[in-house]
């Protein structure tokens, strides 16, 4: 598009590396829509980022309030991000209650786009301002640069002749302030042009208005003397050649899963029951029938599992995906899964619990439940995604064990990387690990009997899927002799199949990665210790740490059961280990028990990710303690 | 020659011995499961579908140790889940031929939400709910078609809850195959499995079944040659509803009120009467609600039977529609719908 370089006048363009933007406003605003193509734009265009929407678990809050806020944030920068901000630079505030929900995220000095409508003595009511106040103008933002925009009146008199119902007007608000960062940001506006084209393909009066009102934002930027002295920014985009692609965790989930079936040459199915925020594993999959994945909403969580079971017997790669309060509803069918010991695999998002919780925001405490949430001596591996794009490798690699060593594998994420996303370098598949199910050949009745239970020399036993020849056996959830598979209540039997079902796991170890240092020296004063999505923070505050000189290291686990082989020897190569979490401590619990050492923890039950600045503010806390 | 026959002819002669696994039955002298599983094995051979290709599925409770004494393959799963478990094999395993084992603690309390939602699906199952009224396995509890007033270990004083009625759950659940059987009429039992077998879809077979040992003689006022006559009748596609010692006893239809006629003394004669259509979901609703009424005989034989399609089969067609140009690879699957290049 060649109009929006007739810039009338000259504005001054400065280099910026990184900034972080809020889009904020109520849930009917349209925030996660214009968040979404935002990073769409920055990603196309090449630069490093990090996306995080944030928004209230019920569909409709009331209009105006702080429980109807919705945002969307994000960090784009020229070098690798991983978090979407400590704070914010930015933060666009389509009303009072999102202002005032999120002002103290957005850092001192920041700018503030404000939708001056969304400002008004209703508004404000709403948003629980004492009356008479008025943050525009009262002086209180005046560590902030506010811009005050009447974004509802400048769309409406963009499309004044759109021919377009009032409300249809105002609908499309959001696209005049995406036009206004667009500006603000130097990025082009084809990308969303072309999407807008595409999504209102039937409606192409609906198209034009909102591509009218985005390039009035557009152009609003450029005439207003209103960021005259601001300028305009440029973040130089620094990326790899290649092919990207941006995904969410959630999407991840769902095409390893899909990849893990081609590689392995088996079906893929799903069985599920919608739960947030772990429902778009289930649609994006549902979508999948081209790969000829099978996906089964069924009637409840634990029809979701044990359909799988079922599946997995069937010979499928199967696969159920839950929050919470829904793999508390799986564990009995987990216990059936280990005793059977077939594949299958159970991805996790978690969220802030118990019972129903915090249903949108995310935590880790479902590890416990993970680890040790079955009847009976029910061991099975456990592994966490510590990013969106790692979401994809741990669940293949869930997929992998799962297939190969015939055990349930419990895959943790959480609704932080659900929804989050970031740019992937698509892999190509010649570097995914292959994949190589031990199906049991057909039998002749002259050969030797058939044994379900008989193991390999990592204790794992075949997978005799039903239509094979000979093969004919049964097998449940009661107790079975070894080898045979007959039932069994003979108590050193039971003994036996207990350790060697407890073996059959801890040999995973071996074929597992040694667990490596992501950051910072191989030993020293502190390691940070972390597992799943604290994964962005403390690595941005381990970076920053050593940056300031800090003798700092960073380890993060995939791998939480077993644990690498060589875990316990990196830990004891620093003097000290941190270990943040996003619960009121649990894997510390682990750590200490399995290796016998004091951990320092560091939890957070808010709902909300670590930020990087709490972070390195316990680092420097206790390198401190540690000089003392 | 159809492709039928040459599978048949490919096949060896199997006899019910067999289907007899290596393991001895476990249930109590004088149990119906015995009498059930013989039927079980003498209708297996007739199927023309190899062992191997034959998948016993159970729950848990004396039912469910059916799986075991079976030479096809077999899973017994958990309380209540094995209608799941079924499903979730049948649809990835549409090839096989998927039976489930179950009782009416396992199918209709624990597992009764998977009760319901099984039959509306309608994945091709053949399911075989021996209903003995009674908690067998945990030794004697009531259970959800125990009889008002039974005294049992947890009802002391007698059952108060309103008692399942099998048929018209299943029919009002959207069910497209019931059928009711008795452990004890092996000939019939053996028809009923049959049918049951070649209808696609879910086919729920409610075998009444004797449990002596906590609830004998549960079905008693059926089991008796002078009882059956009077208190039963056996319903057949396209015959008038007879019944009786002496064939002398009808059933028409009074609006949509069942009566019982003396073909003898009243002034009808058997073309008065009820003509059993198995399509017809109003008159099987009608026939589903005859247990709750003990004027009338107790029905056996196949209520209802709906030709619909199974779940498997509309799932297998929408993979077969979205791959119609070609199938998704490995490749395209990573590079996905929106990426985009960076030079």
């Amino acid at each position: 598009m060649t109009d929006t370089k007739k810039t009338t006048r000259q504005v001054n363009v400065t280099s910026k590396t990184s900034v972080s933007v809020l889009f904020a406003g109520d849930s009917g605003d349209g925030m996660q829509l214009t968040g979404t193509q935002f990073a769409n734009t920055v990603a196309t265009h090449g630069t490093e980022l990090n996306t995080f929407p944030n928004f209230p678990s019920e569909i409709r809050a009331p209009a105006g309030t702080i429980a109807g806020v919705s945002g969307f944030q994000l960090q784009f920068s020229s070098k690798p991000v991983y978090t979407p901000g400590a704070r914010f630079d930015v933060m666009v505030a389509m009303n009072s209650a999102a202002l005032k929900a999120n002002l103290k995220d957005l850092h001192r000095g920041g700018i503030i786009i404000a939708g001056t409508e969304g400002f008004d003595e209703k508004n404000l009511r709403l948003a629980g301002y004492p009356e008479g106040a008025d943050p525009l103008h009262d002086g209180s933002l005046d560590n902030y640069i506010v811009f005050p925009v009447p974004v509802l009146q400048l769309t409406r008199e963009a499309l004044k002749e759109s021919g377009l119902s009032s409300k249809e007007v105002d609908r499309c608000k959001n696209m005049f302030v995406l036009g206004l960062l667009y500006w603000l940001y130097t990025l082009p506006l084809e990308g969303t042009m072309e999407t807008l084209q595409t999504k209102f393909q039937k409606n192409v009066w609906m198209a034009e208005a909102n591509i009218k009102a985005m390039k009035a934002g557009y152009f609003f930027g450029d005439e207003t003397e209103l960021f005259a002295n601001l300028g305009r920014f440029d973040i130089s985009p620094q990326k790899q050649h290649g092919i990207y692609r941006r995904v969410t965790g959630n999407e991840a989930c769902a095409i390893a899963l899909t990849a893990a079936s081609k590689k392995a040459g088996l079906e893929l199915f799903l069985g599920s029951y919608p739960i947030t925020p772990a429902t778009e594993i289930l649609q994006t999959l549902a979508k999948k029938k081209k790969y000829g994945v099978k996906t089964f909403q069924a009637e409840d969580e634990i029809a979701g599992i044990v359909s799988s079971i079922g599946a997995a017997y069937g010979g499928a790669l199967a696969a159920t995906n839950t929050s919470g309060p829904g793999l508390a509803l799986k564990t009995e069918a987990l216990g059936l899964a280990v005793i059977l010991e077939v594949p299958l695999v159970i991805i996790n998002v978690q969220r802030g619990g118990p019972s129903t919780g915090l249903p949108t925001k995310p935590e880790q405490s479902d590890l416990f439940m993970a680890l040790y949430g079955r009847h009976g001596e029910a061991p099975l591996p456990v592994l966490a995604a510590r990013s969106p794009v790692d979401c994809f490798y741990t669940t293949y690699e869930a997929a992998r064990i799962a297939v190969e060593h015939m055990t349930p594998v419990i895959c943790l994420s959480d609704g932080y990387l659900a929804l989050s996303s970031e740019p992937w370098k698509v892999e190509s598949p010649e570097n995914l690990a292959e994949i190589t199910p031990r199906f049991q050949p057909a039998r002749e009745p002259e050969d030797a009997p058939y044994l379900p239970y008989k193991r390999d020399d990592r204790q794992v036993r075949s997978w005799a899927i039903p239509g094979t020849r000979g093969l004919e056996h049964r097998i449940g959830g009661l107790e079975k002799q070894n080898e045979t598979g007959n039932v069994s209540h003979d108590p050193e039997n039971h003994e036996l199949m207990t350790k060697i079902r407890a073996e059959k796991i801890a040999r995973i170890a071996d074929s597992i990665p040694l667990q490596s240092i992501d950051n910072g020296a191989l030993s020293g004063d502190l390691l940070v210790l972390g597992w799943g999505s604290s994964y962005g923070a403390i690595k941005t505050a381990v970076e920053q740490a050593i940056e300031k000189g800090y003798n700092v290291a960073h380890a993060h686990l995939r791998y939480i059961f077993p644990f690498p082989k060589n875990l316990g020897e990196i830990l004891g190569n620093y003097k000290k280990v941190l270990i943040p979490e996003l619960n009121n401590g649990q894997l510390i619990h682990i750590i200490r028990d399995t290796f016998l050492i004091a951990p320092e923890g560091f939890t957070k039950v808010q709902g909300v990710p670590f930020n990087e600045m709490e972070i390195l503010n316990k680092i420097t806390d206790l390198l401190k303690e540690l000089q003392s | 020659m159809t492709d039928n026959d040459t599978i048949m002819k490919a096949l060896p002669v199997l006899t019910a011995k067999n289907f007899a696994s290596d393991q001895e039955p476990k249930w109590c002298p004088g149990c119906g499961d015995h009498a059930i599983l013989q039927q079980i094995k003498n209708v297996l051979p007739e199927l023309g579908v190899a062992p191997e290709n034959i998948v016993f599925v159970s729950g848990i409770g004396c039912s469910s140790r059916l799986p075991y004494y079976l030479a096809t393959y077999g899973v017994h799963g958990i309380h209540g889940r094995a209608l799941p478990m079924a499903t979730g094999l049948k649809v990835a395993r549409p090839d096989l031929s998927v039976w489930v084992g179950t009782g009416d603690g396992d199918a209709l309390s624990i597992g009764g939400n998977h009760f319901i939602h099984t039959l509306r699906r309608n994945p091709d199952l053949n399911v075989l709910l021996f209903n003995n009224e009674i908690y067998g396995l945990t030794k004697g509890q009531y259970s959800p078609t125990s009889k008002i007033g039974l005294r049992t270990v947890t009802s002391p004083s007698g059952v108060i809850d309103h008692p399942f009625n099998t048929a018209a759950l299943t029919i009002g659940s959207g069910g497209s195959f019931f059928a009711r059987a008795f452990d004890r009429d092996g000939k019939f039992l053996r028809s009923i499995l049959q049918r049951a077998a070649l209808h696609r879809g879910t086919s729920l077979v409610e075998i009444y079944q004797n449990c002596p040992i906590f609830n004998n003689a549960a079905f008693e006022a059926f089991a008796t040659p002078e009882n059956k006559a009077s208190n039963t009748i056996y319903v057949e596609q396209d015959k008038p509803f007879v019944f009786g010692k002496d064939k002398n006893r009808g059933i028409m239809l009074d609006g949509f009120k069942p009566v019982v006629v003396d073909l003898d003394k009243d002034e009808f004669s058997t073309s008065d009467l009820w003509i059993h259509d198995e399509k017809d979901i109003n008159k099987a609703s009608i026939l589903a609600r005859f247990a709750d009424d003990e004027a009338l005989p107790r029905p056996f034989g196949v209520f209802y039977a709906e030709e619909r399609v199974t779940y498997e089969d509309a799932l297998s067609q929408q993979i077969r529609d979205a791959q119609k140009n070609a199938c998704g690879t490995l490749e395209e699957l990573l590079k996905g719908e929106n990426s985009y290049e960076i030079k």
